[in-house]
């Protein structure tokens, strides 16, 4: 039993009661009724919020730790606000065997054992080679609970297809990431204006869209549910309010970084900016803000990809794809907020009800009942993104050296405090 | 030599985007006095004795390479040569290991030319000596472009304003072209470019250049023609059907030629296909400005190395 006191909830003074692990209650301050004895924690003013679901993270273990390491990335995610995370299928050797998925799982509950929770994800295909099916059976009774190729996009459309038919009777969830291999190819930024003075061979947005395309039609003739990874195209945001238009089982995600830049960040060949899919133009930023606060985009998600830095500090052909993320999530969401781009009750359902429901992860919308997973959030606090400040073991980002508001101060998991 | 400006205020000659317009003058009139050396029967100055060159060339190239070389020594400046063919490039060294090696040797200058665009800009950022930029990949190549400035301003007597300049060739991928409109535009030179669409870059329609799909049209009343090198693999990538279908549409040859204005003149920086992008009777006639480009070059390349060697000497005196 705890009561937790002096906190703001949705700009509201709020109490909140929790007893073994679940919400009991949330009333308006001062409503709560409790025992006089009860444990009571003070939270000083803070922000409350759900724990946040992260559906899309690489953390490296096995094989590249010294990147990432399962411990070092469950660190971030409780510093960034997560209680629970999935873990991409990239790592090597891949996550294609059970006895791989166990070894994370085991890193996780030695490393962070009262939370928060991992979740791996299958590879879709035996080594990601987009050949022959991975055994999802045994990868779901293992703790997989979703599905993809993400790393290595499916290039057959007739593999995709039996990917999410065997995946759909274990109810995996199948993620894409959307990238014509051949519009795609060689690119290390999206193409444009941008890419065109640069002299580097751009992405263009097509080679998204048509792969969402793909795959809706796909999913739409099979009548199963099929979620598209981190959109960064209007043309995409459209093609899959065409596919919910005719009742298409289609979800989407997109990451804080398509909403916040553009392919202007590639400037001056700026590896850290360099990102898969790639940082579009202003216009599709505009588009993917209201395709968010419609809905039209179910969830945000990190695509956390951390990396050395040597690895970074190359020419922008040679450096790798992505940004370290789970440290930034929260405040950089925060930042859509304060620009009203979206509202915080937006902020909770992309990043916590909507992923929840979507995959299956249980998830505390404060009613009784729920998982007691929630943080205190200090919007107003002020730091540095560097290296010292990171909990990740990467510090790779385009917002590295940006002056950050807001930070994660206490974190419950299941009713338990990780600090 | 007679060059009574200020010291030069750039480290580094990345791309002519960082030149402005007195800049650009300054360096085309340093040019011009160099001229003179190279046609003198002792062809050296002492002027950059003692000072180190250093050419890191990771990627093919002779003209350039003999050019920097040529211009340096000329200069009395000693030159060393770094090839990837035999370099720890070749057994997986970093760009940044690469080039903190060679300043350890304390060289004044180091010339790159590097596949990988931003090459030049990004030791540049991480090296306290000059870096000159001979080409990164399809990004830039300053000293093409300002030999090619004064290659035309032979002719032109310094009068660029509303001259039509054609680009043909592949733009997409030509740090020459890139650097070239730059230069050019911010002369007042009105600049064509004739390609097939596979091409010409992405976000064309902001550049300011009149794009033509056909040469006729493309050539009609310009002063000057540049054809580029078309390289070879663009046709194994699939940007082109064959290289027989692109000479019939793009060769640079004499019927075009006519189609232009009196007198004008024809550019290419080499090395040349002939037959594909430029006819053999306009690459030896009397229009083709080749082989002045070619003696332009040192005299350019002296003008450069002059400037941002003399440059530290001036912050050394200071110090």
């Amino acid at each position: 039993m705890l009561l937790l006191e002096n906190v703001v909830h949705l700009e509201a003074a709020a109490d909140l009661l929790i007893d073994d692990g679940r919400v009991v209650t949330m009333t308006p301050a001062g409503h709560c009724e409790y025992s006089p004895d009860f444990p009571r924690f003070d939270g000083g003013g803070l922000t409350l919020l759900p724990a946040l679901i992260d559906c899309h993270t690489h953390l490296r273990e096995p094989g590249f730790e010294y990147k990432e390491d399962i411990s070092t990335g469950l660190s971030a995610a409780a510093h960034g606000g997560f209680g629970a995370i999935m873990c991409m299928a990239n790592t090597r050797p891949v996550n294609d065997a059970a006895a791989i998925t166990v070894f994370m799982l085991e890193r996780a509950r030695k490393s962070w054992p009262h939370g928060p929770d991992l979740y791996p994800i299958a590879a879709a295909t035996k080594e990601l080679a987009g050949v022959s099916l991975a055994p999802l059976a045994e990868l779901k009774e293992a703790g997989c609970v979703a599905v993809s190729n993400d790393g290595r996009p499916l290039e057959s459309a007739e593999i995709l297809r039996r990917v999410m038919e065997y995946a759909a009777d274990l109810g995996m969830i199948f993620i894409d990431h959307c990238e014509d291999p051949w519009l795609a190819k060689n690119w290390r930024m999206n193409e444009g204006r941008v890419s065109g003075e640069l002299g580097v061979k751009g992405q263009p947005w097509c080679g998204e869209a048509i792969q969402a395309a793909r795959d809706i039609m796909i999913a739409e003739y099979l009548d199963l549910p099929a979620h598209i990874a981190h959109v960064s195209s209007a043309a995409t945001v459209d093609i899959i309010a065409w596919g919910k238009a005719r009742g298409v089982k289609i979800t989407a995600e997109t990451c804080p970084h398509y909403l916040l830049l553009d392919e202007t960040w590639l400037e001056g060949y700026n590896t850290q900016a360099k990102v898969s899919p790639p940082l579009r133009g202003p216009e599709d930023r505009e588009a993917l803000r209201k395709a968010v606060r419609e809905g039209v985009i179910d969830i945000l998600a990190t695509d956390h990809a951390p990396h050395a830095a040597y690895e970074k500090d190359v020419s922008l052909d040679d450096a790798p794809c992505g940004f370290s993320g789970l440290d930034l999530a929260l405040p950089l969401t925060f930042r859509l907020v304060d620009e009203c781009a979206i509202s915080e009750k937006d902020l909770h359902r992309l990043w916590a009800v909507k992923p929840g429901e979507i995959f299956g992860i249980p998830v505390n919308d404060f009613s009784p009942g729920d998982p007691a997973d929630f943080i205190l959030y200090d919007p107003g606090k002020e730091w540095i993104a560097a290296k010292e400040n990171f909990y990740s073991k990467s510090w790779n980002t385009p917002f590295l050296g940006q002056t950050i508001r807001g930070r994660v101060v206490h974190h419950w998991h299941r009713g338990y405090q990780l600090f | 030599m007679n060059d009574t400006h200020s010291a030069w205020p750039h480290k580094d000659l990345l791309d002519v985007t960082q030149l402005n317009g007195e800049q650009t003058r300054r360096i085309l009139d340093l040019a011009n006095g160099f001229r003179e050396i190279n046609t003198r029967p002792v062809k050296k100055v002492p002027t950059l004795k003692g000072k180190t060159v250093m050419l890191f060339f990771a990627e093919n190239s002779t003209r350039t390479k003999t050019s920097f070389d040529v211009a340096a020594k000329r200069l009395s400046a000693d030159t060393f040569s770094l090839a990837t063919a035999g370099s720890s490039i070749n057994k997986g060294e970093s760009l940044k290991d690469t080039g903190l090696t060679l300043e350890a040797m304390n060289p004044d200058i180091i010339v790159i030319r590097h596949q990988a665009s931003g090459a030049a800009r990004y030791l540049a950022e991480k090296l306290k000596c000059s870096i000159i930029n001979a080409g990164d990949g399809w990004h830039a190549h300053p000293t093409q472009a300002l030999l090619d400035c004064f290659t035309l301003d032979q002719f032109w007597r310094g009068d660029f304003k509303n001259r039509e300049l054609l680009i043909l060739g592949d733009i997409a991928h030509s740090r020459v072209a890139r650097s070239n409109i730059h230069l050019l535009h911010s002369l007042g030179v009105k600049l064509r470019v004739c390609a097939p669409r596979t091409l010409l870059p992405a976000g064309i329609d902001d550049w300011p250049v009149e794009v033509y799909p056909d040469l006729e049209q493309a050539a009609d009343g310009a002063d000057a023609i540049m054809a580029l090198r078309l390289q070879l693999e663009r046709q194994q990538a699939g940007l082109l059907p064959d290289l027989g279908e692109y000479a019939k549409r793009y060769c640079l040859s004499e019927r075009h030629l006519k189609l232009a204005k009196p007198g004008a003149k024809v550019l290419h920086p080499g090395p040349m296909n002939r037959g594909l992008e430029i006819s053999d009777e306009i690459a030896d006639g009397a229009a083709s400005l080749v082989l002045d480009q070619v003696a332009a070059g040192v005299s350019v390349r002296m003008a450069i190395l002059y400037l941002l060697a003399g440059r530290n000497e001036d912050k050394n005196a200071v110090a």
